[in-house]
């Protein structure tokens, strides 16, 4: 398989000196449509990337995400002019249900990256130096995984008071525990590489060591992680929502729109039938996504 | 370094995570921005009563001396009072628990009655249907907010069709088993009071349903992945090879090689359904460990959020020490060290 070049403009040439790269993501890419379940999860993921980002500009009652009241027309079945109802004070559940999209969409964003962020650096920092500091961070990492995250992120949130950036700075406090542990393995094992070993005999530095040779080694394993992470962030800010400790009204957010609705039951079904199906919608997507990630990240999982 | 070694050496372990548990506890529950003293005494509260209740709680000491004497209490076995039912909160954590323990058990042997023949039907049927739709059964069950779809089962099974309960643990209309363990199940059966066991049976199934679907799916995907893995095995060949009849391999060579991994994930799934039992608990109104956290968060009672964390805490770690044990018990080639 010959692949001839023209090396004209800069695409050309970035071409010509990348076909070894381009050649591996083909073959990823090819790989992960191999499971028709992926494209599938990769097909919501867009589709809720579009709902998010274009949808306070075509919903039909974009004042009701705030508070407005139409008394008469409160908690009406789903009709034409409603197509999910609407709920106690008659703002249309539709509207408020792909407004929420987007708050959960960048709140799992920042959970994941900050959790993340905070992981990989003190695992980083654990696998390479070993000793000392080692002990130190990894029995801190055992301390907080003694502790099922929920319980701890709801003293946080209850302490710094109900909203749903303390929800968020809770989850993201206890969700890089996970990080550490598995970057922290990682780089004991990448760090005796033979090439990590070659990069330190030409006298790199140590970060270059770290940041250019050892993380990006570590990096599907990271991935994969954070891919199947994604859903369960989104859960768990709804799951906080839902107890009353997450987003506040006016804001519309599902946890808290499904918690309202209970109050409505059974007339009122609608009410947290439509933002529960919404969340599960984009809880499975980047479960199937994570899914079909793993399939062509970790070539230990590919059966 | 026998398994006695090994044991004291755990056990050992388990107080520097007990003591750095307490202080992150302790530290969180007193960044409260909020003044939860003058909550618990009202808006009517004179300055003397706060002043007294400040003294009460020994919120007036500066916070290493509130530790130190927060700890000397732990260590006797007092977690400290609420402020909201002025109860000791180990009174209250030993009244709730048992009810969170019997969610969590029956939730994980549905789990694993579920989940176990899921994995077998999918390893079996490699890339056809059954796969297929354990698969999407395992991956819907991860992706469902169980908070939502216990409150569907409710509306649907309990308001619509009035086929079970909706919340509680127990007719409130009929006397409770003599208490024994506190776990109503155990008790009704131990009382020989099958009536009682049928309807703590009917209270139970939403919830316990509801708090099954995560392990269900983490059992089917993992034990599918490992018996796949123990099937392309030798000795599993070679038994196969010699002319076994196919439901002996799979029972006797291969689900036993792979059933390992799975005991091992039961620690983590204890603890993720001690997690999940805050959200569970909070839907069906059960009263156990998590419906109370929920309630002390939400009242910024500290006492009992850091009594619960480090009960919760302990427990977890306790569980995951009597995993690591049970591995040697399964698997004979594992050493202790």
């Amino acid at each position: 398989m010959s692949v001839a070049v023209e090396a004209r403009g800069w695409w050309g040439r970035w071409r010509a000196e990348n076909q070894g790269l381009i050649e591996e993501w083909r073959r990823s890419l090819y790989r992960f449509r191999q499971s028709r379940l992926s494209v599938l999860g990769v097909a919501i993921i867009i589709f809720l990337l579009f709902v998010a980002f274009t949808g306070r500009y075509w919903v039909p009652y974009p004042d009701d995400a705030g508070f407005t009241t139409h008394v008469e027309i409160r908690l009406q079945g789903p009709s034409r002019d409603n197509l999910f109802g609407t709920d106690e004070y008659g703002r249309d559940v539709f509207t408020r249900t792909v407004w929420a999209t987007q708050t959960s969409l960048i709140a799992g964003t920042v959970i994941v990256l900050v959790g993340g962020f905070i992981g990989i650096i003190l695992g980083g920092i654990a696998g390479y130096f070993g000793g000392r500091v080692s002990e130190v961070i990894m029995r801190l990492t055992d301390i907080m995984l003694a502790m099922p995250g929920i319980f701890l992120a709801l003293a946080i949130t209850a302490a710094l008071g109900p909203s749903i950036l303390h929800a968020m700075l809770a989850l993201s406090i206890t969700w890089w525990p996970g990080y550490c542990r598995l970057v922290q393995a990682q780089v004991l094992s990448v760090r005796e590489e033979d090439y990590v070993e070659a990069a330190r005999g030409i006298g790199a530095s140590r970060p270059r060591i770290i940041f250019n040779h050892i993380l990006p080694n570590c990096l599907s394993a990271i991935m994969v992680k954070a891919s199947m992470d994604f859903g369960f962030a989104v859960l768990s800010l709804a799951a906080l929502g839902f107890i009353g400790v997450g987003a506040q009204p006016p804001v519309p957010e599902w946890g808290a729109m499904i918690s309202k609705g209970r109050e409505f039951l059974p007339y009122g079904w609608w009410y947290s039938t439509f933002p529960g199906i919404a969340m599960f919608l984009t809880v499975f997507g980047f479960n199937i996504l994570g899914d079909g990630f793993r399939d062509v990240l970790d070539p230990r999982a590919r059966r | 370094m026998g398994l006695r070694y090994y044991l004291l050496r755990r056990l050992l372990l388990i107080i520097p995570v007990l003591i750095g548990l307490s202080i992150v506890t302790f530290v969180i529950s007193h960044m409260i921005p909020g003044d939860p003293i003058s909550l618990a005494a009202g808006p009517q509260a004179t300055a003397e009563q706060i002043l007294k209740l400040q003294e009460e709680f020994g919120v007036d000491k500066p916070l290493p001396m509130q530790y130190l004497t927060y700890m000397k209490g732990v260590l006797r076995g007092n977690l400290g009072t609420s402020m909201m039912n002025r109860h000791p909160v180990s009174m209250d954590l030993r009244r709730y628990f048992p009810a969170t323990l019997e969610l969590v058990l029956v939730s994980t042997v549905l789990g694993v009655i579920i989940g176990v023949p899921m994995a077998m039907a999918a390893a079996v049927f490699r890339d056809r249907w059954p796969d297929q739709v354990s698969r999407i059964v395992a991956l819907s069950s991860i992706s469902m907010p169980v908070f939502w779809l216990g409150m569907i089962l409710q509306l649907v099974l309990g308001m619509t069709w009035h086929l079970l309960p909706i919340s509680g643990r127990f007719d409130p209309r009929v006397p409770f088993p003599p208490n024994v363990t506190g776990m109503l199940l155990v008790d009704s059966l131990l009382a020989a009071d099958l009536e009682s066991f049928r309807i703590a049976l009917k209270y139970m199934a939403l919830p316990a349903f509801c708090q099954a679907l995560f392990g269900i799916a983490l059992i089917t995907r993992l034990l599918r992945a490992d018996i796949l893995e123990v099937m392309q095995r030798d000795f599993v060949v070679m038994a196969r090879a010699s002319g076994l009849p196919e439901r002996v391999i799979l029972f006797k060579y291969v689900l036993k090689n792979a059933l390992i991994a799975t005991v091992a994930m039961l620690g983590f799934l204890f603890g993720w359904q001690l997690s999940g039992s805050v959200m569970i608990e909070t839907v069906f109104d059960w009263p156990g460990v998590g419906l109370y956290a929920v309630k002390s968060a939400m009242t910024l009672d500290f006492q009992p959020i850091m009594g619960i964390t480090l009960f919760v805490g302990l427990l977890f770690t306790i569980v995951n020490l009597l995993v690591d044990i049970s591995y040697g018990v399964i698997d004979p080639r594992i050493r202790y060290g």
